[in-house]
């Protein structure tokens, strides 16, 4: 077990890391706030995870997964693509916005033809 | 053509614009033969186009980004709506394509029956010659639009519409880019607007075909419209 501390140590450190970003005041509604707290959770489950590596391999034998390695895997493709489908919402919702102001841009400069017969 | 500017006070004409800098003004010039009141809307044209359109004779409206011709549209019948007596609006391409006297005489139609939206569409005569793979294509549009609307229409992308201001004050295009043509068409079954369609010609120039939708727009359409 022991050779396997750098990786864990690194590891542990990112884990670390992502939080202390997280953590850096930010924006105040409350979805954001309950989103960082389950990144924080998810976080916490990592440092966990890596501690202890054979209670991931556990808990895959108990949801039927092979290994370990496979679970983690599984957990982060449902992630990524949450976290893509989210992304792509957001996306257009900024873009309505930015169509918005750019319309509210033209409307307010019509530019009128200099002679009008 | 006097009697026509008296009798079109009226109504206006809103032109998407975008890089048509060669075509615009000439496009303007004609069609303010027949309606004094045309709003150009471009949509962030790196060429002369706002000048060209300007001189024309247009009110001129401009994105400071390229936003898409559903944008465009949508700013020009927002433009049109609040202008004083504005009482029908005309959809019309910047490019050409379509015929003044088609525009004029679905207007005419407007007064006269009893609709609040004239679509024009090229297969209700023999007027207009498209391709056979991009017939093909906009039939298969129609059949989709049929299904998913309930609007009965022969030409699922036809940019030439006249409507009026129950029309206008009802239309409210999301779709910036191409879809923004099949959600006009589910927007008129939703409102239960009144509709008709007028056969119309298509001038497929070669200026135009030279930058015409490609066949390949109609999948970027088809994806715009489901991936919400």
């Amino acid at each position: 077990m022991s050779d396997q501390i750098v990786i864990k140590i690194l590891l542990v450190a990112a884990f670390v890391v992502f939080g202390i970003v997280l953590l850096r005041p930010g924006r105040s509604a409350r979805n954001k706030a309950i989103r960082a707290i389950t990144l924080l959770v998810l976080l916490a489950c990592g440092v966990f995870a890596v501690i202890f590596p054979s209670v991931i391999n556990d808990l895959a034998n108990i949801v039927g997964v092979g290994r370990g390695a496979d679970l983690l895997l599984y957990a982060f493709i449902v992630v990524f693509v949450g976290n893509a489908l989210a992304t792509v919402r957001r996306q257009r919702a900024q873009d309505l916005q930015i169509t918005r102001l750019a319309r509210e841009i033209a409307l307010r400069n019509p530019e009128y033809p200099e002679t009008r017969s | 053509m006097d009697e026509f500017i008296c009798s079109n006070d009226d109504t206006w004409l809103i032109v998407p614009l975008y890089n048509e800098a060669t075509v615009v003004r000439q496009v303007i010039e004609e069609a303010r033969a027949v309606f004094p009141n045309i709003v150009c809307v471009d949509d962030g044209s790196s060429d002369d186009s706002v000048i060209e359109a300007s001189a024309g004779g247009a009110v001129v409206l401009a994105h400071p980004i390229n936003l898409g011709q559903g944008a465009a549209l949508q700013t020009g019948i927002e433009f049109a709506r609040a202008q004083r007596g504005a009482m029908f609006f005309v959809t019309f391409d910047s490019d050409g394509q379509h015929e003044v006297g088609d525009a004029l005489a679905m207007v005419q139609r407007l007064r006269n029956e009893p609709y609040d939206v004239i679509v024009g569409s090229r297969f209700l005569d023999d007027r207009t010659n498209a391709g056979a793979l991009k017939r093909a294509v906009l039939r298969l549009a129609v059949l989709f639009e049929r299904l998913s609307t309930g609007v009965k229409l022969t030409d699922a992308h036809n940019g030439l519409r006249a409507f009026n201001r129950e029309a206008a004050s009802k239309f409210q295009i999301r779709q910036n880019r191409m879809a923004h043509a099949s959600e006009i068409v589910a927007q008129i079954g939703e409102h239960k607007l009144r509709y008709a369609e007028q056969p119309v010609h298509i001038k497929y120039t070669e200026y135009s075909l030279s930058k015409g939708q490609s066949l390949w727009n109609s999948v970027n359409i088809l994806t715009e419209l489901f991936i919400k």
